[in-house]
């Protein structure tokens, strides 16, 4: 039963949807079972932020291994929850309705906790990643053998044409050998064959993706209930 | 010296990718761009629109990717409104509100004051939807279910909100112009959207994502803009086509490039560097 | 009142044929008869990973990945995380399970506690090394990169759905040494974990590791009927490239300009039967 039930939920949606796909009958049928995916998916992030509460708060209390970064984790989350709600530093639009005015207006404080705090913590993760890329080049790239010859030759290409450095090494070359430039080569490389490989990778995927989700509206993979 | 190479502390790779990002940036010296295809056939599906076509804008990336996805997002929101075209936004991303937002306050109401834009008329903000590709699949039939109401909450059909009474289906749009991180984004919109009913859609993503839209290019892709370099090439398009926008205040992507040149050259010395130790290291051994 | 869509009609044989495939296949798995699976290395290399880990007296590091257990990626993660926890039990290896969404959380608590009652250590499993730390991206490979860093895991698995944090997390992995193990269908973030991993699942290898390791029959059947998905898809390449070239080689060939219309807009388009 507490298999059984979520299984059928997710057989008889899954087969709405694909139905919906060939029989425009069932067109509502698809559109209201969309309706419910969002509902659940906003609810989705109710349980995500009570769950990241409790899991943390446990962590607390027990003073496992790192529960330092659990309370800082906390009081984070609490601050910006209560900043949001009580829509401080928003100037209402109704001065006798005192939380009427938008929520993130410019200037309140939950605006200032995305721009100034969320934003630039985000952004510099993100950063990291170029800083990570000249080491993994540095330490990774080896020309072992053809294949490793072959990938860096590529690499240097596409480095080059897309910049200037790339446009302007092959300056020279007439417009009628465009193809034979830095970027001209790039734009082969990338149109042809990374299309190619694209594609192959993206059929084998999808049909892994097809043939999961058939076991899965059959109800063959319930791993996604925690049973085997 | 071989031995201090091969046991380089990573710390001084990442310095020297700090200076070769820094100094162009403190230096400011551009690079002329030339668009490439996919982009001067972005670039074309807006300005060969017929003025005052509906246009939806998807921003489906974080602050995280702001520093690549946001010249993109200024330079195609600037595109149509010298088309006066109907720019409806909305965002499958929850952080992507925010800069819906500030893309609304900086471009539309201060850069084209004087144009005098109306919500409701001229653009509108739709906001977040949490239904990811169902939300798509579901507006492909019926939009206003899954946008009853525009972001501040007043109903599509309200009659302070002229351009969005005949949007019904997605395909009521012109065009779906993605601007976008990761999941949901672009395959999404290619396979629900521009697929089934052959909308016509232009991506601006990531540069990690950009090889998957070559498959795509040109039969569900009208355009691509790949990166911050496909954001360069853009604004060199628009610059070339409208001369005010040469103006370097316009130019935000234009000016990355420089960093994007010298930390594409860093990475190329880098690589010439490891593998010149691997080998100085094997014939090393080989003398043994 | 349409009843049909015709225009998809195609798509929807297709779709039966790809799904029978798999269930036909299925079916003949279970009545008895042997299908080969290669060798698959980066599931052949959890054994050693954990081994190396256990003799090392450090932990095992098992990332699922960044979204939740309705997506299928997810679903393949959870099932090598029941192979690695079972082998992670045999040799009494700690392994710790940090996740972003609070339901995969749930799969993978009863998951790892199922593969170490399987492995007969019950007393072993502890709810405590598998949690939920943010559904955020950067805040969640932040907490991952500094786990790694404070306990420096010997064995890291990676399987799942990854974006950006891709190379952040193998980049840290690699300066911490450990064993790396990698296993993802975006396919943008392959090329990041081929460069830093010592082992990648590339694109549908993540999708059949659960029939590699478990060798039950629906798994099996499954990866079978993949393949004859492949062998379609590789039937209907051949012959519109044939066709393709044929009819740009000879442009007058009313047959050949009909062949290709058949198959680009009809069986592969909006034309319905036809």
């Amino acid at each position: 039963m507490k298999s059984n039930i979520p299984w059928l939920i997710a057989a008889v949606t899954g087969c709405t949807m694909i139905v919906a796909w060939f029989v425009p009958v069932a067109k509502d049928w698809r559109d209201e079972a969309g309706t419910w995916y969002e509902i659940l998916a906003a609810i989705a992030f109710v349980l995500g932020g009570a769950n990241l509460f409790t899991q943390h708060l446990q962590k607390i209390s027990a003073r496992r291994a790192g529960w330092g970064y659990s309370a800082v984790t906390l009081v984070a989350f609490v601050g910006t929850l209560v900043v949001g709600l009580l829509k401080v530093g928003v100037i209402p639009d109704d001065p006798n309705y005192p939380w009427s005015g938008y929520h993130q207006e410019e200037g309140s404080a939950l605006w200032w906790l995305f721009y100034y705090v969320y934003n630039p913590l985000t952004a510099a993760m993100f950063a990291l990643l170029a800083f990570y890329v000249a080491s993994a080049a540095f330490r990774a790239f080896r020309v072992k053998n053809a294949e490793a010859t072959l990938l860096l030759s590529t690499a240097f290409i596409v480095l080059l044409g897309r910049t200037y450095a790339g446009a302007w090494l092959t300056s020279p070359v007439p417009d009628e050998y465009s193809a034979l430039t830095f970027p001209g080569l790039t734009a082969i490389i990338l149109g042809v064959f990374n299309t190619a490989g694209q594609r192959a990778i993206m059929i084998g995927i999808a049909l892994g993706v097809a043939a999961t989700s058939l076991k899965v509206l059959l109800g063959v993979d319930r791993s996604y209930l925690g049973s085997d | 010296m071989l031995d201090f190479l091969k046991n380089l502390d990573r710390r001084w790779i990442f310095l020297a990718m700090l200076l070769a990002v820094a100094i162009p940036v403190v230096m400011q010296k551009t690079f002329p761009e030339k668009p490439t295809k996919l982009v001067q056939d972005a670039f074309d599906a807006i300005e060969n629109l017929p003025d005052e076509s509906n246009v939806l804008f998807s921003f489906d990336y974080e602050p995280s990717t702001e520093g690549e996805l946001a010249p993109m997002a200024k330079a195609l929101i600037r595109h149509c409104c010298l088309k006066r075209h109907k720019m409806f936004f909305m965002t499958l991303w929850p952080g992507g509100l925010p800069l819906i937002e500030q893309n609304i306050e900086d471009i539309i109401s201060k850069e084209y004051e004087e144009e005098h834009f109306a919500r409701g008329k001229d653009y509108l903000n739709l906001g977040y939807n949490a239904g990811r590709e169902v939300a798509i699949i579901v507006m492909g039939t019926n939009f206003k279910r899954m946008f009853p109401t525009d972001n501040d909450k007043i109903p599509l059909d309200d009659p302070t909100l002229p351009m969005a009474h005949d949007i019904d289906r997605l395909d009521d749009m012109d065009l779906i112009v993605d601007i976008s991180a990761g999941y949901p984004g672009m395959k999404e919109w290619v396979q629900y959207a521009a697929s089934p009913y052959g909308i016509k859609l232009v991506i601006a993503s990531t540069a990690v994502q950009a090889p998957q839209a070559y498959p795509y290019y040109p039969n569900q892709l009208t355009g691509v803009l790949a990166a911050i370099k496909g954001a360069a090439e853009y604004e060199a398009a628009l610059g070339e086509k409208y001369p005010k926008y040469r103006d370097p205040a316009f130019n935000d992507a234009i000016r990355r490039m420089a960093p994007q040149l010298w930390a594409h050259l860093l990475i190329i010395g880098l690589i010439l560097l490891g593998n010149g130790i691997y080998f100085a290291e094997r014939i090393k051994g080989t003398r043994r | 009142m349409q009843w049909f869509d015709r225009s998809r009609a195609w798509f929807g044989v297709i779709l039966l044929l790809v799904c029978g495939g798999v269930v036909i296949f299925t079916e003949l798995v279970k009545s008895g008869r042997n299908l080969h699976i290669r060798e698959i290395a980066g599931l052949k290399a959890i054994e050693e990973a954990v081994g190396r880990a256990t003799e090392m007296g450090r932990p095992c590091l098992f990332v699922p990945g960044l979204q939740d257990m309705n997506e299928i990626p997810t679903v393949a993660g959870i099932s090598v995380l029941s192979h690695v926890a079972r082998i992670a039990a045999e040799y009494d290896a700690t392994i710790e399970v940090p996740t972003s969404r609070s339901l995969v959380m749930t799969a993978a608590r009863e998951t790892v506690q199922a593969a170490y009652f399987s492995a007969g250590r019950a007393d072993a499993y502890s709810d405590d090394r598998i949690y939920y730390v943010t559904e955020e991206q950067f805040p969640y490979v932040a907490y991952l990169t500094g786990y790694m860093v404070r306990e420096k895991p010997a064995a890291c698995f990676y399987a799942g759905t990854f974006f950006a944090e891709s190379l952040i997390l193998a980049e840290t992995g690699n300066s911490i040494g450990a064993i790396q193990i990698a296993g993802t269908s975006e396919a943008s973030q392959l090329p990041f974990f081929v460069a830093a991993c010592d082992y990648t699942l590339i694109g549908e290898e993540l999708f059949a590791a659960s029939a590699y390791l478990s060798h039950e029959p629906h798994q099996l059947g499954s990866l079978k009927g993949q393949d004859a998905g492949k062998l379609l898809a590789a039937v209907l390449l051949a012959a519109g490239s044939l066709i393709a070239t044929a009819a740009a080689l000879m442009p007058n060939s009313h047959a050949l300009a009909m062949a290709l219309h058949f198959l680009k807009d009809n069986l592969l388009g909006k034309g319905g039967p036809g």
